[in-house]
């Protein structure tokens, strides 16, 4: 065995590689829960991978053939409904983790210099994950898969000018066809899941270049023994793994019971009107996104003012863009001397809090139909939303910041 | 903060029941139970007889719900499948799809996935809400479904209902103890072989039935479903004293 790893180490270094990014990579030694959702983001990234594969050996990607398809998998593919509901549910759960994942980054600081190119991969990650998820949304061929890709699309068409072209560009057709069908399915199998892996190399590497924040803030490599291991740290592996080992049971445990007893989520996970074929002449009711776009869904309707000779509809999609657009300067946003929560400001914790509501609501808003919620709520939550980040330089440089302790606290 | 959002979440749930009504309509509801295979089979036989002749189950296979219902295959053939299909074969109707929408309007959608599209208490009130209305080219119409092209096919069963049935909690005049709303109907033109007690048992075989066969892998799933989590409980306690051991030196 050892020989063999010689053998290769001699031609690849696996053993540097090995210890670079496991057993000698020193993590802080007092992650708190927040930390697992990296690598269970992961580990439901490989799900949906290999399930994925799965199914599309018995997926058929036409208008004619899809909806059927994914009947015959549920019914006549042996365990072909476990690998359906874990990529359904899978999407769903990425969703939830990533989100933990990018508020335990809010909370703790960790876009902050060095960690800057860290979380402009993962926010490029999640941008692309968004797009991923859009586009496997309309594979079902169902009436919600339809009219959402119908009503998505259709943002495209309010940029001025060049608008309705992009649109026809986009579809392949005048309207949402087998032809959409066909490149979204292209575009869902290969080119994004290729764009995702290879942003998640670059995360971890530059993760682990600068190496990992932690609930302080604080940098472990700056105190160090004499063979220059930080005093806080201990090595990713084994420590790590078996940590996060019991994390993955118990998320499993939950995606399982999920997976096995309500793959539906009460319509939320699965949306009903999708067990209806797609039919372009039947406009479903009341169109909503998937829960994990309500947020942005709601700050798109939220906007109802034309403006500059523009519409209400282009002002819209420029605050939707704007709002995953403005993460990206997040690093440039803080000017905090500190970089946790638990040191910052009484006025840092408020806006956070707040940023944190407004988000949830604006995504029952956005879940909700129009007429079903105060016509106050979505706008005044997209406000609290911008303000959260355009007030952050100030409010984040003159608040009153507490001291940062030499060594981590348990 | 916490508590914040603890509470958000819990506003949440009444939205998901509402996700599930539809369009605010009153509606009676049962305990669906795909596991009663008496129901189911009597199910089965009441949409073979009824429903099979227009409303394909198109993504279903005969053989499979002969299977799951403990049916033997031979029985299934000779009693349930009309159209000389094979056992292993879709559940088409026999009816072709373009003179079918010459007949009713629309041809009859496929059934396979109604109780998924629409719940299993909207499926048993649709059922009950049927009632004379000549205006209509069926002469009937229904209170759940206003205008629906279908006719009341099962009036054979149930009767001809005089007057718009209500659903969901009946309103009681409190002096009287009399049914002013609610409760399904109350006046028949005439009566139909079964009494109302009788049909409705028997809209809620059908719509178990339907139920079962939106989601058959329901059965499967819940059987397995014990085992895996019982395997993670397990595995639990292993990784976390594999957890606790390694920690030890982490001071």
């Amino acid at each position: 065995m050892n020989r063999i790893i010689q053998w290769i180490d001699e031609r690849l270094p696996i053993v540097q590689a090995y210890e670079k990014h496991l057993s000698k990579y020193y993590a802080p030694k007092n992650f708190n829960f927040l930390y697992f959702f990296g690598s269970l983001s992961l580990f439901v990234l490989i799900n949906q991978i290999i399930t994925g594969i799965w199914l599309t050996m018995s997926y058929n990607p036409t208008a004619e053939g899809a909806f059927a398809s994914v009947e015959y998998i549920m019914r006549d593919v042996e365990y072909g409904w476990l690998l359906r509901y874990l990529h359904s549910t899978g999407a769903s759960a990425f969703f939830v983790v990533v989100y933990l994942h990018m508020f335990r980054g809010l909370m703790y600081g960790s876009y902050k210099k060095p960690r800057e190119l860290v979380w402009i991969f993962g926010m490029t990650i999640y941008l692309c994950l968004m797009a991923e998820a859009f586009l496997g949304y309309l594979l079902p061929w169902g009436q919600m898969s339809y009219w959402g890709a119908q009503v998505i699309v259709s943002l495209f068409g309010a940029i001025p000018v060049i608008g309705d072209g992009l649109t026809q560009w986009i579809r392949g057709d005048y309207l949402i066809s087998g032809i959409t069908l066909n490149r979204f399915f292209a575009l869902h199998v290969i080119a994004l899941p290729i764009v995702i892996l290879g942003l998640v190399v670059l995360h971890l590497l530059a993760l682990h270049e600068v190496g990992s924040n932690n609930p302080d803030g604080i940098e472990i490599k700056k105190k160090t023994d004499e063979y220059g291991r930080p005093l806080d740290g201990i090595p990713f592996h084994p420590y790590y793994t078996v940590h996060d080992l019991v994390a993955l049971v118990i998320f499993l445990f939950v995606f399982c019971v999920v997976v096995f007893y309500f793959p539906e989520m009460g319509g939320y996970f699965i949306e009903k009107p999708n067990f209806e074929p797609a039919n372009p002449l039947k406009t479903p009711e009341h169109i909503a996104p998937v829960w994990y776009f309500t947020p942005f869904y709601a700050m798109l309707r939220a906007v109802t003012i034309p403006f500059l000779g523009l519409s209400a509809k282009f002002w819209g999609v420029v605050v939707m863009g704007a709002a995953i657009a403005i993460l990206f300067v997040l690093p440039w946003l803080d000017r905090s001397p500190v970089k946790s929560i638990r040191y910052k400001g009484w006025l840092s914790k408020i806006w956070l809090a707040i940023f944190a509501v407004s988000f949830v609501i604006l995504g029952i808003c956005g879940a909700l139909p129009a007429n079903e919620q105060p016509d106050w709520l979505a706008p005044l939550c997209t406000v609290l939303y911008f303000a959260f980040f355009i007030l952050m330089p100030w409010y984040s440089k003159f608040e009153k910041t507490k001291p940062v302790p030499e060594r981590v606290t348990g | 903060m916490k508590q914040l959002l603890i509470r958000l979440m819990f506003m949440m749930l009444p939205v998901t029941a509402w996700a599930a009504g539809g369009a605010g309509v009153a509606l009676d509801s049962f305990d669906v139970d795909i596991h009663d295979k008496a129901s189911l089979q009597r199910g089965v036989q009441l949409y073979t007889n009824y429903c099979l002749g227009c409303h394909s189950l198109g993504h279903s296979r005969y053989e499979r719900v002969a299977n799951d219902l403990g049916i033997p295959n031979e029985l299934y053939e000779q009693n349930l499948i009309f159209t000389g299909a094979k056992i292993g074969e879709l559940m088409h109707s026999a009816m072709p799809a373009t003179e079918a929408a010459a007949w009713f309007g629309t041809p009859p959608p496929d059934l396979t996935l109604v109780a998924r599209l629409r719940g299993a208490d909207w499926l048993y009130t649709y059922l009950r809400a049927f009632y004379q209305d000549e205006r209509r080219p069926w002469g009937v119409n229904n209170s759940i479904f206003p205008d629906v092209g279908m006719p009341h096919v099962l009036v054979g069963l149930q009767g001809m209902c005089a007057e718009e049935p209500k659903f969901g909690k009946p309103t009681i005049d409190p002096l009287t103890g009399q049914i002013l709303e609610g409760a399904g109907c109350q006046k028949y033109v005439y009566q139909g072989s079964m009494t109302p007690a009788e049909y409705d048992r028997a809209m809620k075989d059908l719509v178990n039935f339907l139920v079962y066969v939106g989601e058959p892998s329901r059965l499967q799933a819940e059987r397995i479903a014990p085992y895996v989590l019982g395997f993670l409980v397990i595995l639990f306690v292993f990784v976390y004293l594999l957890n606790r051991e390694y920690w030890k030196d982490v001071h």
